[in-house]
Order: structure tokens, then C-alpha cells, then sequence
């Protein structure tokens, strides 16, 4: 018997949640994408990790090619050699993607690029126009590659009898791999954890605890000297006023702080802010480029000015012009990324408060190694 | 010699201690604070998109603690208020709903444990010995006692007469993040044992494991219980997404791939002595154990070997056996230096047995990722340190 909780779902919320797509496109809504308009909005939204023809960067995922590898060593199992349905890129792309910025494309958009990745695989010719109309046309090379879990017969069958309890070998047991001899387990006094104390801090200081619980726990029992600094709950209260005050005077005024270092109460909320970049970017000791540039010494840093990163064209361009990174044009492109430099593959849509983006410039130069 | 801790008098026996006020909400006390989560930065593009292991090899008893269980995220660990929480029912229903998080507490509600092993636990080992401890090889496990409301429950509430003939449905779930990681479940599977979760171990759920509500998916694989879950959706079919196509999938030698592998088979793991908990106390006794489990349920014997399977011994299971849940073993033996390749092999109620792996590479190949529960092998020298290892 139904207890009566909860209410009707209205169709605009139906409508709002339920987009996945089946295999055979019940649930795509109406529109249409072509290979050349999907270059296009891969190149901005998709190759910075998927490469430019969808060849994969770094340990991103390859998107094409690999026919032929899946009963070799290390398959390469991409949407062409492997996956069975096109309903799977269209829903993954148009729920998932990009990385960082989901959500935000258009239907035509996800044809496009469906129809782009398609291509790229060799799948249809240059002037497919992928739509619920074309749906049908697309033949998946491998779509038939799957087998429903045999396991109970090819496994469970042979392997359910009484074990072998003595004798159980022909030889006595060598080794013959050695974990030690690989070498890639994290050490535990190692990169991975320098000090306990510190994992301990990262995972659970500042921000995710709160003020009441980093001024009464974890920190009482040996409170490592680069968090003397920190803010205790009052000065965290100083954090959030300032916050909620955007022309905050450290937002109008950063010189002083290249005399006395830079405000503690400012880097922590800029680290803060931080962390929705985090996922493209690095910065500090060790910071490698991710999708997007390492940023250490960003600040009096030309645009475009490391080697080992693929920039956008746009950054290249006004790299050549002699564009520095500084407090300004740095301001100005967090503001609004795809203003200041249009054609930006950065998928983000930009900081609104002035605050955070005071916050983390002080942040990154705080923070550069 | 008299031990000065006795015979002297110690600040801790005459100094008072932290007051009452000190920690409204505990943390293990600073020498515990290697027991952590760790990960491995090389097996994944980003962090926002990777896994860290529980460190199996430090814990005792079968309960994992929230604060040191694995963590995987599609897209990240979203923060998700209770007032923002909606979760819909819709599809082949009689009437589609949105519940709020009110709403689901005043439904019946049970409690169960169960473990949650991600299908790719050990999959960095199918090509051979990679990863020096327990907590790396094995560590894409934890086991809570979880508070849930029955999903069964949740879709007679919206009611299942729309769906007509039960054997060829399914549930679509999803979950509120960025990634969505969307699976379906046979209808059977999800009117059978499958939970709607929102407490873990009696307290709320952590943001890490899907605050405020996640699907727990009893026996089967990790990725299936869907965090943050925000819609249930009753199809006609498999919605075949990326997470049940390009991943969670096992290739075979031939390049055929096998899909719908969702039951975790049965495994065991010996966590002590294991590489990252060497013996330090020289010789004589000694306690080996480790945890046994199974997705078809219970475990009803664990056997050791010391000489890498050419002779077994029988384990004391303590306190026997939860269905799909993690069950702790320990043989309480004596070592006095000798070399040994230390198994462990488990068999649950079904009979199966845990295999080698050269049976699994038998019948897989090499180029499987997910579901390796084969036997795990460590080499104990003689100065108690011990080496992940394969035998030949």
C-alpha cells in the first residue's frame, strides 16, 4: 500500500532530468550536428584533452582509432573499435562533457560533435549530418563484440569443487614478478604523504571543517608552524565579510602586500576559490600542465609562454603581441574567459565575484614555486 | 631492568587531559594518522576523476570507518545539501514523483552491511606483481552497515502497474553530480536487495560517499551505487550508457567483451602480515589474517597457505559471516624466519572457490581490467618484510 509521500513530478521536471538516450535514439530531442560544425566545437570544447582528432592527450582518453587492437595486448578500446552505441556518446557527451563544464551544450552542439567523433573514427563520410533522422545510418563496428556474463558456465561451473588441500602443486612455487622490482607503489614517508600530520590537515583542515572544528581539534595536538597562520574563527569571520563585501579594501588595494606578504586570510579564500580550477590546473612545488597550462609565477608571465603546452590560438596570438599576465589582464580574463580572449578552450565560464578573483591571483603568486 | 614507564611517575598519569570541548566531532589521536586514504597519481588523467584505497592493511574487525573508505569520483565529490535534495521516480510508473529528503525518512527503513568493492579492485595486477600492499592491491573496499529504505519500497510507492510483465524491466539510476553515472539494474535485482541509503555506520553519509543519499546495490559491483542518486527511472530496457559499454566491461582474449558482469565473485586478502605491515616482533607467534568475501553471499571457509599453495590450512572465521558483507579470518600460527609466499583462498555459500591467477588468465586472457579476485600472493623474508609477488 502506498504511504502518500512525496508529490507528482511535473513534466518540466521530467523533461529537465530524464534525458538519457537508448540505443535505438528514443529520448534524443529534436536538432542536427554536421562533421565540419563539430570539428569546430571540438576543437573549443574537447581536444584540449581528446586531441584535435580525437587521438586522446596525456592519460585523457583516445576517442578514435584502435581497430584491430582488441584481442592484442593492451587493447585500444575507443568509440570506433569498441563502443556498440551511438546513444552512448550522444548521452555521455551531452550529460558529462566537457570535463569541468557539464551540461551546458546545446543538441546541436552534441550532434556535432557526435557526428565529428564519428568521422574522426572512419564511421561516416565528411558531409554526415547526424540527427534522430540519420540516427539509423551509423553501423558501430562492434556492436556485436558483447556477450552477456558467462561466468556461471565458464567459471563457476569448474572452479565450484572441494580445494586441494595438500600436494596441491607439481613443482614447489617460485617467484617470478616482483612488485619491488616495478616500482611504482607510492612510499609512505614518500611524495604520496610527507607527514601524516599534514595528509591529515589537507584532508580535513579549513574549509571542510569549519571554523569551530579547526580552532578546537585536530590542530591541538602539534599544529605545524605554516598553519600559525592561519585563521582562527574570528579571522574567518573577517574572511566572510569580506566575501560578502565584493569592493573589499584588499580587493582594491594588493600593493602592501608585496612589502609584508601577502594577507594569509586572502590566499586561504583564494585557495579556496582554487579548487574549482584545480581540476585543469596546477600550481605550486611540482605543478605539471593538466588540460590546462602549470600556472607557477603566472603573475609577470607572458601569455602563452611555456613550450610543452598547446595554447589556444587566441593565447598564442596575443602572446606574440607581447600580452603579460598581470593583475589587470588577469582580472579581466577570470571575469569572463571567452570575452577577454575569445576562442579560449578553457570551459570555464568565469568568477563573478571581484573578490575571488582578487583572492586567487594573490593565491596562485602566494602558492607559485 | 625496570621499565621507567612503570616506575616513574608520567605526565599522563598526573596532568589532566584534553576537556570535553576539545573535539566536538573526534579524529583518530595523531599517532594513528598514517592510517589514511592514499593514492596512486599515475592511474589517472586528474584526481577530480580517479579512486584512493582504504587502508585495509591497518584496520581490524569487518566495519570500515567512513573517514578512511575509498573514494571514487566520475566528477568529483559534490557537496549536496539535504534541502536541496530531490529525488524523482519516473518512466514505466503508475505515477511519477519527486521525494524530498523529509520525505524518504518517514518511510520504513532497514539496516544492513554490506561491502562495496570497486569492479576494478587489483586490476593494476592482472599483467602481473604492480602494487606493494595490501592497501593497492585490494583497497577499493569498504564495508558499512548502511540505514536505507528498501528500493522496492520507493517504487510501489509510485507503483509498478504501469510497467505490466516485471521480467524484462529495468531500472535506470543516476546520480546529481557532474558525471551523472548513470547504470541499469534488472528489475529483479532492484525488487530483490537493493537499498536507498542515507546513513552509513549511524551517522549521515560523508560528501566523499554521496551525502545526502546513495544506492547500495548488495553484491555487485562499485560503480552501481550510484551517489548523490537523484532519479530512478523504470525503461523497457538497458539504457546501455558509458559506464555499462566503454567501462565495466571485460575484453577476453579473443576481443569479445563481456557486459553485464555485475556480481563481485569471491575473494580474499591477507592484510597482516602484508607489505605495508611487516613482522617487527621476530619469531614465534604470530597472527596472520585477513578479510573473505563473496557478491553471491556468505563466506563459509577461508584456507591459508604458506608455501604459495602447495599445502592449505584451514582459518578461524571470527564471528562467521554476513551475506556480501566482509568477513574477517586469522590463522594464529608461529614464524621463526622461514621464508613464506602467503596465501589466502576463499569459498562461499555457493561452493565457488577462489581462483589462481593463472585459472582466471585461462579463461580471460590478459587484457581484462575489472573483476580480478584471484588469489594474492606475499613473500614473507626472513627479517619479517613482505613483497607483493607472483609465482610461477
Amino acid at each position: 500500500e502506498p504511504l502518500g509521500l512525496g508529490r507528482a513530478a511535473t513534466p518540466e521536471e521530467i523533461a529537465a532530468w530524464d534525458v538519457n538516450v537508448m540505443p535505438d535514439g528514443t529520448g534524443l530531442p529534436p536538432g542536427e550536428g554536421d562533421v565540419w560544425t563539430g570539428d569546430e566545437v571540438f576543437a573549443e570544447y574537447c581536444a584540449s584533452c581528446h586531441g584535435d582528432f580525437a587521438e586522446g592527450r596525456d592519460a585523457w582518453p583516445k576517442l578514435a582509432g584502435g581497430f584491430g587492437s582488441l584481442d592484442k595486448v593492451d587493447p585500444v578500446k575507443t568509440v570506433g573499435s569498441f563502443w556498440p552505441y551511438v546513444s552512448t556518446v550522444w548521452d555521455y557527451v551531452n550529460r558529462s562533457m566537457p570535463f569541468g563544464g557539464a551540461g551546458n551544450l546545446t543538441p546541436d552542439e552534441v550532434y556535432a560533435i557526435t557526428a565529428y567523433i564519428l568521422y574522426s573514427n572512419d564511421l561516416v563520410d565528411e558531409d554526415f549530418v547526424l540527427s534522430p533522422e540519420t540516427w539509423d545510418q551509423v553501423e558501430m563496428p562492434n556492436v556485436d563484440g558483447f556477450i552477456i556474463d558467462d561466468r556461471a558456465e565458464a567459471e563457476y561451473a569448474v572452479w565450484r569443487a572441494e580445494p586441494c588441500m595438500t600436494d596441491c602443486r607439481d613443482a614447489p612455487a617460485t617467484i617470478n614478478r616482483r612488485a619491488s622490482d616495478v616500482g611504482v607503489t607510492p612510499a609512505d614517508d614518500g611524495t604520496m604523504v610527507e607527514s601524516p600530520m599534514e595528509a591529515l590537515l589537507a584532508k580535513y583542515g579549513g574549509t571542510e571543517w569549519g571554523a569551530e572544528r579547526v580552532s578546537g581539534s585536530v590542530y591541538m595536538d602539534g599544529r605545524p608552524d605554516e598553519m600559525a597562520a592561519m585563521p582562527e574563527a574570528a579571522e574567518t569571520e573577517a574572511v566572510q565579510e569580506a566575501n560578502a563585501e565584493p569592493t573589499a579594501p584588499a580587493a582594491a588595494e594588493p600593493e602592501p602586500e608585496a612589502e609584508t606578504g601577502p594577507d594569509p586570510v586572502v590566499v586561504a579564500a583564494g585557495e579556496k576559490v582554487f579548487k574549482r580550477c584545480s581540476a585543469c590546473h596546477a600550481v605550486g612545488d611540482g605543478a605539471r600542465n593538466k588540460s590546462g597550462p602549470q600556472l607557477n609565477g603566472i603573475i609577470g608571465r607572458p601569455v602563452a609562454a611555456l613550450e610543452d603546452f598547446r595554447y589556444s590560438k587566441v593565447f598564442t596570438t596575443l602572446g606574440e603581441e607581447g600580452q603579460v599576465w598581470d593583475m589587470d589582464s588577469l582580472t579581466e580574463f577570470l571575469a569572463n574567459p571567452r570575452a577577454w580572449a575569445k576562442g579560449t578552450k578553457m570551459s570555464f565560464a568565469g568568477l563573478k565575484s571581484e573578490y575571488d578573483i582578487h583572492a586567487v591571483i594573490v593565491y596562485l603568486e602566494a602558492a607559485s614555486d | 631492568e625496570s621499565d621507567p614507564l612503570i616506575t616513574e611517575l608520567q605526565d599522563w598519569t598526573s596532568f589532566g587531559g584534553d576537556p570535553i570541548t576539545a573535539r566536538p566531532y573526534g579524529l583518530p589521536i595523531r599517532f594513528e594518522a598514517d592510517v589514511i586514504r592514499r593514492n596512486v597519481p599515475w592511474l589517472t588523467a586528474d584526481p577530480v576523476s580517479s579512486i584512493n584505497f582504504t587502508p585495509i592493511h591497518a584496520l581490524e574487525g569487518t566495519i570500515t570507518p567512513q573517514g578512511c573508505a575509498f573514494e571514487r569520483h566520475h566528477s568529483g565529490a559534490i557537496e549536496l545539501a539535504k534541502e536541496n535534495y530531490r529525488l524523482m521516480i519516473n518512466g514505466l510508473v503508475d505515477q511519477p514523483l519527486v521525494f524530498s529528503y523529509a520525505d524518504l525518512e518517514r518511510f520504513p527503513r532497514e539496516n544492513h552491511v554490506y561491502f562495496c568493492e570497486c569492479a576494478a579492485n587489483t586490476g593494476m595486477e592482472w599483467a602481473g606483481a604492480q602494487l606493494n600492499g595490501a592497501q593497492f592491491t585490494h583497497g577499493m573496499l569498504h564495508n558499512m552497515e548502511y540505514t536505507g529504505i528498501p528500493m522496492r519500497t520507493l517504487l510501489q510507492e509510485a507503483g509498478l502497474g504501469a510497467a505490466g510483465d516485471l521480467a524484462d524491466k529495468w531500472i535506470y539510476v543516476e546520480g546529481a553530480d557532474a558525471s551523472s553515472n548513470g547504470r541499469s539494474i534488472p528489475m529483479e535485482k532492484a525488487l530483490d536487495d537493493v537499498l536507498v541509503a542515507f546513513k552509513a555506520n549511524g551517522e549521515a553519509l560523508r560528501k566523499e560517499h554521496g551525502y545526502p543519499v546513495r544506492l547500495v546495490v548488495p553484491g555487485w559491483e562499485g560503480n552501481m551505487w550510484v551517489k548523490w542518486l537523484r532519479r530512478i527511472e523504470v525503461t523497457d530496457g538497458p539504457v546501455e550508457s558509458r559506464e555499462e559499454t566503454s567501462k565495466y566491461t571485460d575484453v577476453l582474449e579473443d576481443g569479445t567483451a563481456r557486459k553485464w558482469t555485475w556480481v563481485m565473485d569471491a575473494k580474499s586478502v591477507i592484510t597482516s602480515p602484508s607489505p605495508q605491515q611487516p613482522i617487527t616482533h621476530g619469531h614465534g607467534p604470530v597472527v596472520i589474517t585477513g578479510l573473505a568475501w563473496s557478491g553471491h553471499g556468505k563466506i563459509t571457509r577461508v584456507d591459508v597457505s604458506k608455501d604459495g599453495g602447495m599445502t592449505w590450512e584451514t582459518a578461524r572465521l571470527d564471528r562467521g559471516s554476513d551475506p556480501k558483507a566482509l568477513a574477517r579470518f586469522y590463522l594464529d600460527t608461529e614464524w621463526n624466519g622461514e621464508p613464506w609466499l602467503l596465501q589466502s583462498r576463499a569459498m562461499d555459500e555457493t561452493g565457488y572457490v577462489q581462483p589462481t591467477k593463472a585459472a582466471l588468465r585461462e579463461v580471460r586472457g590478459e587484457n581484462s581490467v575489472y573483476h580480478n579476485n584471484c588469489i594474492q600472493t606475499w613473500a614473507i623474508a626472513a627479517d619479517g618484510s613482505a613483497e607483493n609477488v607472483e609465482l610461477s
